[in-house]
């Protein structure tokens, strides 16, 4: 598959996007960009990562239709049958438990093409510090991860398993604590030691090349989903939802419908409301600036000052998002909501209860969307939903929500 | 027109010396520290100052600049109080060139076009903008040239000739010479490949060349001359004021900064 939708020489999906980085880093930006580019059209280069995806993550994930809940949120037709059908493509089948893994494996491949064997990243949930700790072990490259002091707190079962995975985890205790200053300190690192070491950049963020090249790794999901949707329902679906932190799970199940007749719904973190000021929404409650490298939506005062993200959900919990949603929102190509930290654990045990699986809370803001959006639709609608990752290490965290004492 | 901060560091070299630049947090400690501690480097025979407006995730800096930035901030020093201060700054009595020293998404709230000329009105000189590489300046440079300001680009030893051209073409009134790899932050010496690159800057411009970042020693300053015009200090003058008690600030800062500039021995 060929890229559909292409940034500028200077990086930008329309005015978003570009490289607003420290002069020291835009060298290795212009040889990671190049690369990035002779790897994705070098056909081993291909073939290996096609092969490691599939024999050490699992692919291709599966598309399951979820019919108790479809029939739930729309009820059943004279026959018995769902009115509205929705489909999860199965990114918690993945290695490791969310979609993260796709990106690391190709980076992992690309840092090694690079010469490069230190590897930092930067993780919120720790889905993808334990991604990156995982591929690292595998290519045997030394492995850093930085993670905000508060997201160890509320993820201290993915910070064991990263140390498990021979990862050095190192706390940050700047600014809010999370997500954020994690990457505020991987950059740090970087500027100090860009000859030896890549930056693993988890989501659809950061300057020029990651969001284009985060993309690509990610349209995996959106390739298979295409195909195994034309060969369960012969045609595609109406809808495409997924949750939008950086955004890049849900970049990678959109962009392969990007010249489809399929609306794109991209669900952000409310947090405790779009009003509260204590939200994670910046496409919903922000405005464009520069944070982290590229222009795009994010939440700041009136002085530019970047304001801190709420939400339950360590990996939604970021003030910024990539630069090509922003393009998609003023572009009008997709659409973007936002849904609670209550609402989002209302879908969190809705999916638990209807299908058997237990999504993660981020996962579980785009279930919380469908409750909105599935009553509301024309029968026979299709519903193709992005389940970006399993719930187990957000056990702690929602039984603390839901009031449930663990002993 | 010519540029007075380039006429400060010429005049300095005209005197046998490396000209002195030095760096303050804008409204640290306090919201109304800064024009006296402005005044202080002035006495203690500074050649131009850099006032970094703080910014909420400062990339390009170390601890100690991250630490004075969120304490300034949380003292409500914002973008909109820049050309403020810099009046204050000025009403102090202080003449020597200033330079305002911030990231992107500060001058962009404000407006970029209003930003240059307003903190142009108010009495500064130049803009170096951190975050900004050539490819993204242009708007940004032209401004600075249109309000009269200087716009100084920062290079890195990482900078490839075809980068250190780019940049060199947007420049005036000097060009900051980031010494290592890294953020901000007082370093014990100065990195043995510094000639070098100084060296490939050189061959491209007759601006002056400022180096910074890691210099907190006399010794670091003299290790200059000849090889470079200015020395810019930041975290080390930060450490300074942090460390100093409130009603000995402005002269611990000025006897310290003497020191760098070779006026005083140092005492240990
Ligand atoms: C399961 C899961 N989904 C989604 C996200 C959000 O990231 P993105 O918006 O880049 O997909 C994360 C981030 O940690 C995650 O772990």
């Amino acid at each position: 598959m060929t890229a559909i939708v292409r940034p500028d020489e200077r990086g930008r999906f329309g005015d978003f996007g570009g490289r607003f980085v420290p002069e020291t880093l835009m060298t290795a930006l212009g040889e990671l960009e190049q690369a990035f580019e002779e790897a994705w059209h070098d056909d081993a280069f291909r073939a290996e990562l096609d092969a490691l995806l599939k024999n050490f993550v699992g692919r291709p994930t599966a598309l399951y239709f979820a019919e108790n809940l479809s029939k739930r949120l729309s009820g059943e037709a004279a026959d018995g049958s769902a009115k509205v059908r929705i489909y999860l493509k199965r990114e918690d089948l993945a290695h490791t438990g969310a979609h993260k893994i796709n990106n690391a494996v190709a980076q992992g491949l690309l840092a090694r093409r690079l010469g490069k064997r230190r590897i930092i990243a930067e993780t919120g949930a720790g889905q993808h510090g334990v991604a990156t700790a995982t591929v690292c072990a595998m290519f045997g490259q030394e492995c850093i991860v930085y993670m905000g002091a508060e997201d160890v707190q509320r993820q201290a079962l993915n910070v064991f398993r990263m140390k498990l995975l021979g990862a050095e985890v190192r706390v940050v205790e700047s600014g809010s604590q999370t997500l954020k200053d994690a990457i505020n300190e991987a950059i740090r690192d970087w500027v100090t030691n860009v000859e030896t070491t890549h930056y693993l950049l988890g989501s659809a963020v950061g300057p020029h090349p990651y969001p284009l090249m985060v993309r690509e790794f990610q349209s995996v999901i959106g390739n298979e989903a295409r195909e195994q949707m034309l060969e369960a329902e012969g045609r595609l679906p109406d809808y495409a939802v997924a949750c939008v932190g950086g955004g890049s799970n849900a970049i990678g199940l959109f962009h392969p419908f990007y010249e489809d007749d399929v609306s794109f719904i991209g669900v952000e973190a409310a947090g405790e409301g779009l009003d509260s000021g204590r939200t994670a929404a910046p496409l919903s409650a922000g405005s464009p600036g520069v944070l982290h490298g590229a222009y795009s939506y994010l939440l700041q005062d009136e002085g530019g000052q970047i304001e801190e993200a709420h939400s339950i959900s360590a990996g939604l919990d970021y003030p910024g998002v990539g630069p090509e949603h922003s393009f998609y929102k003023v572009s009008e190509r997709a659409e973007y909501v936002a849904a609670t930290d209550n609402e989002a654990l209302e879908g969190f045990k809705l999916l638990s209860e209807t299908e058997g699986i237990i999504p993660a809370l981020e996962p579980a803001h785009a279930i919380a969307h469908l409750s909105k959006l599935v009553p509301t639709l024309p029968d026979d609608s299709i519903v193709l939903v992005g389940l970006s990752g399993r719930g187990d290490k957000d056990m702690d965290a929602a039984a603390k929500a839901l009031g449930v004492h663990l002993t | 027109m010519t540029s007075r901060v380039r006429a400060a560091i010429e005049q300095a070299n005209a005197e046998g010396r490396v000209a002195f630049v030095a760096y303050l947090v804008a409204g640290y400690p306090e919201p109304d520290a800064t024009p006296a501690l402005a005044k202080a480097l002035v006495e203690a025979g500074t050649d131009v100052i850099e006032l970094g407006l703080p910014f909420s995730d400062p990339l390009a800096d170390g601890a100690t600049i991250q630490r004075a930035s969120t304490q300034a901030l949380q003292g409500g020093m914002s973008v909109q109080r820049c050309p403020g201060l810099i009046r204050e700054i000025r009403s102090a009595g202080v003449v020597i060139p200033l330079i305002v020293m911030t990231y992107y998404n500060p001058i962009l709230a404000y407006g970029q076009d209003g930003f240059v000329k307003d903190v142009a009105k108010a009495g500064a000189d130049g803009l170096i903008a951190v975050d900004v590489p050539p490819e993204e300046a242009h708007e940004l440079s032209e401004g600075c040239q249109g309000a009269g300001l200087d716009y100084v680009p920062l290079l890195a030893p990482t900078s490839t000739d075809e980068r250190v051209a780019l940049a060199v073409r947007q420049a005036s009134g000097f060009v900051y010479c980031v010494s290592v790899a890294g953020v901000t932050g007082a370093r014990e010496a100065l990195p043995e490949e510094l000639g070098t690159f100084l060296d490939r800057v050189r061959r491209q411009t007759d601006l002056p060349l400022a180096v910074g970042f890691g210099i907190s020693r006399r010794e670091h300053v003299e290790s200059l001359s000849g090889r470079a015009d200015a020395a810019i200090v930041g975290s080390a003058i930060v450490e300074v004021i942090e460390a100093a008690p409130r009603d000995e600030r402005e002269e611990r800062l000025q006897a310290y900064v003497e020191v760098l500039t070779g006026r005083r021995q140092a005492s240990d």
